[in-house]
């Protein structure tokens, strides 16, 4: 039994192996990232931002609203009167900071969520908790589907994902671009809608980054000359203007391509159709029988004699 | 017909040890039972910079390696046709089993959602990108073939056993209740003792193509684990950070598996007082410094190649870590070299110890040491968080010391009679 049964066998690894590249060429076309500037962002402009923190405040209200984060108090204040976060968190997706080069020269930043064209977040989430919107482009989280492995936390550049460390229930929370609350019901996201000093700019990124060259031409010396998030990382939808050096304001200086298209290219030549690991097993079967049945006759003492139990 | 290679261990359960490993077990898992109440902030030091501690670090990435004594095993005797490693294949792939499982169980309390973990086998949430994903189907299908290779020494038992201990207890318990122990019972234990006589030689026949998986799977989640950390460009250390990762985790594996192979061999002879392998153990020996020697010069091409050798050799925090890894590696195989020492056990345990430090201390350092996530993040575990892990591998080895106790695990000792003869621990036993 033992030889027709490892013909038999081969030969059914060959199918599987063939169905799977023939499935598998339709799907591979989509290599090579190309930036879409038909999604939505935001553009923040932190030389007109006055610090006034409503986006924060707005980004909480309307979180909360929703019911996503409608539980969070800070430690010291669990009635909730008093919220003063020192950085993004479990509770907070939108933070101003303000940076003092000197007592001259400061200048405000904001935190949230980059909304990646080539999202770390995505590529790695193992069930694609984490969305990007091809139409739109935002990345959105699912807290019904996470896992709460932090994979997402590990693989963003920009250190955005949070996680609920003090919670026996925790989610990861992130900005998103308030698809599900402010978008739907304003058309835009709720930081831009109550920005006084008109430092956040909603839209298509195309406008955005018309908008952002703009700016750039008409004030030269008032700006540093580049448009943070156009191409960092493989483009990002929230687009900065300020006028310090970007890594001063805790945005990483980051190469042009995407950390998503370097790995995925690795895990793609290895796992490519599934061939390789397939051709593996096969080859190991074809191996490891050869060599059982070499032994068989002779030492006749393996629990794993296959062409011994075949013969009665 | 094949399954006198093995025997039971025949000695007390109730042991020292088996105290001590079941305190650190019971406290291991009262914390455990801690994080699932107050989240796992209470008790660990992990954080948004930090995401990943000392239980991905140690727990799976480490421990599946130090597990890998069952594949590396595997590889040898089914591929490689040293069909004379066999009788050490058992406690192998016992040992992988239980690095495994507990492997899976710490990730279970280490993700913060786990109640969503059937979406693994939701085929619209699969993320084929998601290296993590790989991983995670990996190591559960790897777990089952664990189990199933591990199946005919339970069978084999089942067989035979007459169910003494187990009428004993139930006589006990009847007689507690005033009543006697009903007939059926008797009938059923009869009816699993048939059922496992049916199912053994049905299971031999297919076990070479379990087996086989058994060496494939653990060849893709090895070099998975490397792949973990492809996308952290930014954040680890160039002199980790490499698209060779992957590779290098499988071949790291692979030494790790038979230096655990040898330690683990010694230190149970040790232990059980039974003489020592040290034919097999040297032959094994002899494999390791290939599979180092292959590793250290991917690892010095490639950073040659990329121009990161003076980093290597700066002696700042990152390079220290990086020459103590590879000075470990390279110590533990050049002592392997020796024909003298792959004969003593004493050497043979010195060097395999130095190469599974080494080739730990390097998936630490790609996964926790090399990590940083930038200015203001700091990481060191919690005691709380090393007293989980503790109790997670003082649970294992207590696993271990019991289960070779009940079951036929071991080699058969009269088997290897003439490597016993005259050496001092064999005639003790
Ligand atoms: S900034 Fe981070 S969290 Fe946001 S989309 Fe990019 S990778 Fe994802
Ligand atoms: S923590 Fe959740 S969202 Fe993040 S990668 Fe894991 S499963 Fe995906
Ligand atoms: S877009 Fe919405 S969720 Fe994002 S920071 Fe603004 S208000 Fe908050």
């Amino acid at each position: 039994m033992g030889k027709p049964s490892r013909r038999q066998f081969l030969k059914i690894m060959g199918a599987t192996g063939a169905a799977l590249l023939a499935g598998k060429k339709a799907a591979v076309a989509n290599e090579g990232h190309k930036i879409n500037n038909e999604t939505i962002g935001m553009l923040y402009d932190a030389t007109k931002c006055v610090g006034c923190k409503a986006c924060m405040s707005a980004c909480k209200r309307v979180n909360g609203d929703y019911g996503s984060l409608s539980y969070e108090r800070a430690k010291f204040d669990t009635d909730g009167l008093w919220d003063a976060p020192e950085d993004l968190s479990g509770s907070t997706r939108t933070l101003i900071k303000l940076f003092k080069q000197s007592e001259q020269e400061w200048s405000y930043v904001k935190y949230s969520c980059m909304h990646c064209q080539k999202p770390s977040c995505v590529s790695v989430c193992p069930v694609a908790a984490m969305t990007r919107d091809p139409e739109t482009g935002i990345v959105d989280y699912n807290k019904n589907t996470c896992i709460g492995c932090r994979y997402c936390q590990v693989a963003c550049a920009y250190n955005i994902p949070k996680f609920q460390w003090d919670r026996a229930i925790p989610q990861i929370v992130k900005c998103d671009l308030c698809k599900n609350t402010n978008l739907p019901k304003k058309g835009i996201s709720a930081c831009a809608e109550v920005c006084p000093a008109g430092a956040i700019m909603f839209g298509k990124r195309k406008d955005l980054l018309e908008e952002a060259e703009k700016r750039l031409r008409e004030n030269p010396g008032k700006y540093i000359n580049h448009i943070y998030g156009a191409n960092e990382l493989g483009g990002t939808n929230h687009l900065y203007l300020a006028s310090m050096q970007f890594n001063k304001l805790g945005l990483p200086t980051l190469k042009d391509e995407a950390p998503a298209e370097f790995s995925e290219k690795i895990q793609h030549t290895i796992y490519k159709g599934f061939i390789a690991p397939v051709a593996l097993y096969s080859t190991l079967c074809f191996i490891a029988l050869k060599n059982m049945k070499k032994h068989g006759g002779e030492e006749g003492g393996h629990d794993t004699n296959t062409d011994k139990g075949g013969h009665h | 017909m094949g399954h006198d290679e093995y025997q039971v261990h025949e000695a007390k359960i109730l042991t020292p040890s088996f105290i001590v490993l079941l305190t650190l077990t019971l406290i291991g898992f009262a914390l455990i039972a801690l994080r699932f109440i107050k989240g796992i902030g209470a008790v660990s030091n992990m954080s948004d910079g930090y995401p990943w501690g000392i239980w991905i670090t140690y727990d799976v990435a480490t421990g599946t390696a130090i597990a890998c004594g069952g594949y590396a095993m595997a590889i040898l005797i089914y591929i490689r046709n040293r069909m004379h490693y066999h009788p050490m294949i058992r406690s192998a792939i016992l040992t992988s089993m239980f690095g495994y499982g507990l492997a899976g169980f710490s990730v279970m309390v280490d993700v913060g959602r786990p109640w969503n973990a059937y979406n693994f086998f939701v085929p619209s949430k699969w993320q084929v990108n998601s290296a993590m994903f790989e991983v995670a189907v990996c190591v559960m299908a790897y777990t089952t073939v664990l189990i199933m290779e591990f199946l005919p020494a339970i069978l084999t038992t089942l067989e035979k056993t007459e169910w003494k201990t187990l009428q004993h207890m139930l006589d006990l318990v009847y007689g507690r209740l005033g009543m006697e122990r009903p007939e059926r019972i008797g009938d059923r234990l009869d009816k699993v003792k048939e059922l496992a006589a049916w199912a053994r030689p049905r299971l031999d026949k297919v076990l070479i193509f379990i087996i086989v998986l058994g060496i494939t799977l653990p060849t893709m989640h090895q070099s998975s684990l490397g792949s973990l950390l492809l996308i952290a460009s930014t954040k680890l250390h160039p002199l980790w950070h490499t698209g060779f990762l992957p590779l290098l985790f499988l071949i790291n594996c692979m030494y790790i598996g038979y230096s655990i192979a040898i330690l683990e061999s010694v230190l149970s002879c040790y232990a059980f007082k039974r003489p020592f392998e040290t034919k097999e153990l040297s032959g094994l020996a002899r494999i390791i410094p290939f599979l180092t020697v292959i590793w250290l010069c991917v690892v010095i091409g490639d950073l040659a190649w990329r121009g990161q050798l003076g980093k290597a050799l700066s002696f700042d925090f990152y390079s220290r870590f990086f020459l103590l890894e590879f000075c470990l590696i390279a110590c533990g195989s050049l002592l392997l070299f020796s024909k003298r020492k792959r004969e003593s056990v004493r050497w043979l345990f010195v060097s395999a110890a130095l190469i599974v430090l080494g080739g730990a201390l390097y998936r630490f350092n790609v996964y926790l040491i090399g990590f940083n996530p930038g200015k203001g993040w700091h990481y060191f575990p919690a005691l709380a968080e090393v007293m989980i892990t503790v109790g997670i591998v003082a649970f294992e080895i207590l696993g271990y010391q019991v289960l070779v106790k009940i079951l036929p695990v071991l080699p058969k000792l009269h088997t290897r009679e003439q490597h016993a003869a005259g050496h001092p621990m064999g005639e003790k036993a």
